[in-house]
């Protein structure tokens, strides 16, 4: 192995160069940011409103998710039914969902004129206001409660099956079997979950365009957005941003500390037999567990549907042309993630028997936008490119690049274990063969790892289709993608139109990740 | 002549030492228990493992620096010898392109190989279809078309049944008699050694021992040998 490290290949080349354009982009970021902030003179009390709401909602958020994750995925865990892996399905649907036709669905629920302000108007109450703090958190439950339910109900799946007949047989009740196996395994997840959804919460943006605002509602992402957009004070944007970026940092050394394992699929697929808990009361609490959060998520979407799918076909042009534009934003922004994705991970994998200290840094590196928020990359970005020309004109590829930073991440944590098994497996055959470069991607690693990497091509396609951050600091009127179309057609109070084009985004996004994931597994 | 130099192979808490060379076309057994070091040694040889100190040689050359792909040697592993995803033509084939763009005199020479060790129906096959008998025996074919100078085994028959075991070792007496090449073989069954080798190696307490032969060192075990077989 050791011969083989040394020899500098193309790949390995391709893998450095990728780190280190990573690193450029956040660190450049970061320098471009601070260089432009001058003194603690642009800061108001506003903004420091904006970091106390930003930790608060995503506090609550994050708080609310993982407990409220925890009923849920116990029921998942020890109950078999007939929609069971729907259900699991379901839970991994809000990941790819554009966001901004999520906030249209809750507010189709729970808006002024939504379902329950209706249902409740005879009675005498409401309407219910769904701007502001609790929109945000709602909005945030929404999406990290499925997360933190799939991660705990790994946590669940990894207690071996015998510990459950072994507490059976030792006669042990429902609270013997909490205290003895449940609540160590929850000890060991939630904190990671927590310092994720936390993290997520507060690099969030377009839920908050959309839910928040005004001087009690506004989160740092907001904030620079603003700063930007309409007060066009650089200055103040580029502290706002540092506050975000050591903001981000903090929560994403602690989500990385308490690392949660990745919550993709594996071990979901089958609860494990139980003894302690089928009492009538148990089996009701569960069932209506699942009920409840099943129409939690289904219902928005539903409403979504119900008044959108008419309209899809009476939309003004400019949407379908918005629509286009994003498909190649979408397109672009997953081929771009997996041409930085694959060197990267290729060299990560070979450098970790030999250096793990590099391997992990490496690795740490693909990780680093989840630290940088894309409001901070789009910051920096801008600073650097205001000076030469009009960044309106490069809006659309700088998306389909941030959307690739952005997705990062995640496609990392779904190529790298089939690419490490590989190695592990077929790797001293590979060598032992002389099979090494082109031949060896082309005939042994890309074979062995295109079903996951079209799966993760497809999440990335998916996640920049529904993508509503940096283009909206960018893009001009006429070149807007989809999400800002629809954002503009809500801020417009144009729900129907808005609508439609949220049936069309979803019909896209879900489209985009279906091709590539079914190109990933089409037989040759 | 193949020949271990002074080679000296260190991993945390283990060591290996090997000084000895045999001529070439021998075949050789490395016995000795669990632990000990044989796969380490073929690792070595290989070129998975470097040495800390000592040298590889065939024919007076050194391997020591040459990559594993590059060195002139054949290897089976245990298991996963063979790619899943590829035919088992396409994992023969492999044996003498690495890229697989074979030509109609190459794809002759796969068949022929894959005839040989009695697969030929099998060729357009994935190896998911294939026995762990046939498996092997595929992996084989590709060792007869590498025809490379040392052919090392590292126990690749360990998990069949005695009848099936014997037909293999047969069989890679065979492909060594036709290639000519010098054949090393982990094994922890004297019957095995006893087939097809003439010499055997006893790997025990760090070091790897000077081969001898193989009949007469069963027939008269040293006190680490008799321990280890129970005698």
């Amino acid at each position: 192995m050791a011969d083989r490290a040394q020899q500098i290949r193309p790949l390995t080349l391709a893998g450095i160069a990728v780190a280190a354009l990573l690193v450029a982009v956040s660190a450049g970021a970061l320098l471009v940011v601070a260089a432009n902030a001058r003194g603690g003179a642009g800061l108001s009390a506003s903004d420091f409103a904006a970091l106390r709401f930003t930790i608060l909602q995503a506090l609550v958020s994050a708080a609310l998710s993982s407990l409220l994750a925890i009923p849920v995925a116990r029921a998942l865990a020890r109950r078999q039914f007939w929609c069971r892996r729907a259900l699991i399905l379901l839970l991994g649907a809000p990941f790819i969902l554009p966001v901004i036709v999520a906030v249209l669905g809750l507010l189709a629920v729970f808006g002024r004129a939504g379902l329950i302000s209706t249902l409740i108007a005879p009675l005498g109450l409401g309407p219910i206001n769904i701007y502001g703090f609790q929109g945000v958190v709602l909005a945030h439950v929404f999406f990290n409660l499925p997360l933190a339910t799939r991660l705990i109900l790994q946590g669940w799946g990894a207690i071996p099956a015998e510990h459950f007949a072994l507490a059976a047989s030792l006669n042990m009740r429902a609270p013997d079997v909490a205290r003895q196996l449940e609540r160590p395994m929850l000890r060991a997840v939630l904190p990671g979950i927590f310092a994720t959804v936390f993290l997520l919460s507060v690099a969030s943006f377009a839920v908050v365009l959309a839910l928040g605002g005004g001087p009690r509602a506004t989160t740092l992402e907001l904030a620079i957005y603003q700063a930007f957009r309409f007060d066009f004070d650089l200055s103040k944007a580029a502290l706002l941003a540092l506050m975000q970026l050591t903001l981000g940092l903090i929560a994403a050394y602690f989500a990385w500390r308490f690392a949660s394992p990745a919550g993709f699929g594996a071990g979901l697929d089958r609860p494990v037999r139980r003894w302690d808990c089928q009492s009538r009361l148990q089996r009701s609490t569960d069932s209506l567990v699942l009920l409840a959060v099943t129409v939690f998520l289904v219902l928005p979407m539903a409403m979504i549907f119900l008044r959108g799918a008419a309209a899809v076909f009476e939309l003004p042009p400019t949407v379908y042309f918005a629509a286009i534009r994003s498909l190649f934003v979408a397109v672009g922004s997953a081929f771009l993630a997996m041409l930085l994705a694959l060197p990267l991970a290729i060299l990560v994998v070979r450098l970790e028997g030999t250096h793990t200290r590099r391997a992990g840094l490496l690795e740490a590196a693909g990780y680093l936008s989840l630290a940088t928020s894309p409001m901070v990359i789009g910051t920096g970005l801008f600073i650097v490119i205001f000076p030469l020309f009009d960044p309106a004109r490069v809006a659309l590829p700088l998306t389909a690049l941030v959307n690739a930073l952005m997705s990062l991440p995640f496609v990392l944590r779904i190529i790298i274990p089939p690419i490490r098994d590989t190695e592990a497996d077929y790797g001293a055959l590979a060598a032992s063969l002389d099979l090494t470069g082109a031949a060896h991607f082309r005939r042994v690693l890309w074979p062995r790892i295109r079903r996951s990497a079209g799966y993760a091509a497809g999440l990335a396609a998916a996640l920049s289709m529904g993508d509503l951050g940096v283009v909206a600091l960018f893009a001009d009127p006429d070149a807007a993608t989809l999400p800002l179309m629809m954002y503009r057609l809500m801020a417009a109070y144009k729900m129907e139109a808005a609508s439609g084009a949220g049936v069309m985004l979803v019909a896209l996004s879900l489209g985009l990740f279906w091709i590539f994931d079914r190109g990933g597994r089409a037989y040759v | 002549m193949f020949e271990l130099d002074r080679l000296e192979i260190t991993q945390e808490g283990f060591s290996l030492t090997a000084d000895w060379s045999v001529a070439k076309g021998q075949k050789i057994a490395i016995i000795g228990p669990s632990g000990g070091g044989k796969t380490t040694l073929l690792s070595a040889i290989a070129g998975f493992v470097a040495p800390a100190c000592g040298d590889i040689l065939l024919d007076g050359v050194s391997m020591s620096k040459l990559a594993p792909g590059k060195r002139p040697v054949s290897l089976l592993f245990q298991s996963h010898n063979l790619f899943p995803h590829l035919s088992v033509f396409q994992n023969v084939g492999l044996g003498l392109r690495a890229d697989l763009k074979l030509s109609p005199p190459q794809q002759d020479a796969v068949h022929v190989a894959l005839a040989e060790v009695g697969l030929k129906e099998k060729a357009a096959q994935k190896p998911a279809n294939l026995s762990g008998g046939q498996a092997q025996r595929a992996a084989l074919a590709r060792v007869l078309l590498r025809k490379k100078p040392l052919l090392l085994l590292d126990e690749p028959f360990a998990a069949l049944g005695p009848a099936l075991k014997v037909e293999m070792l047969d069989l890679v007496d065979k492909i060594v008699a036709r290639t000519g090449s010098t054949l090393l073989m982990v094994t922890h069954d004297p019957a095995d050694a006893k087939r097809i080798t003439d010499l055997t190696v006893l790997v025990d307490g760090g070091v790897a021992q000077r081969p001898v032969a193989t009949d007469a060192l069963f027939a008269n075990p040293p006190a680490a040998l008799s321990r280890y077989l129970g005698t």
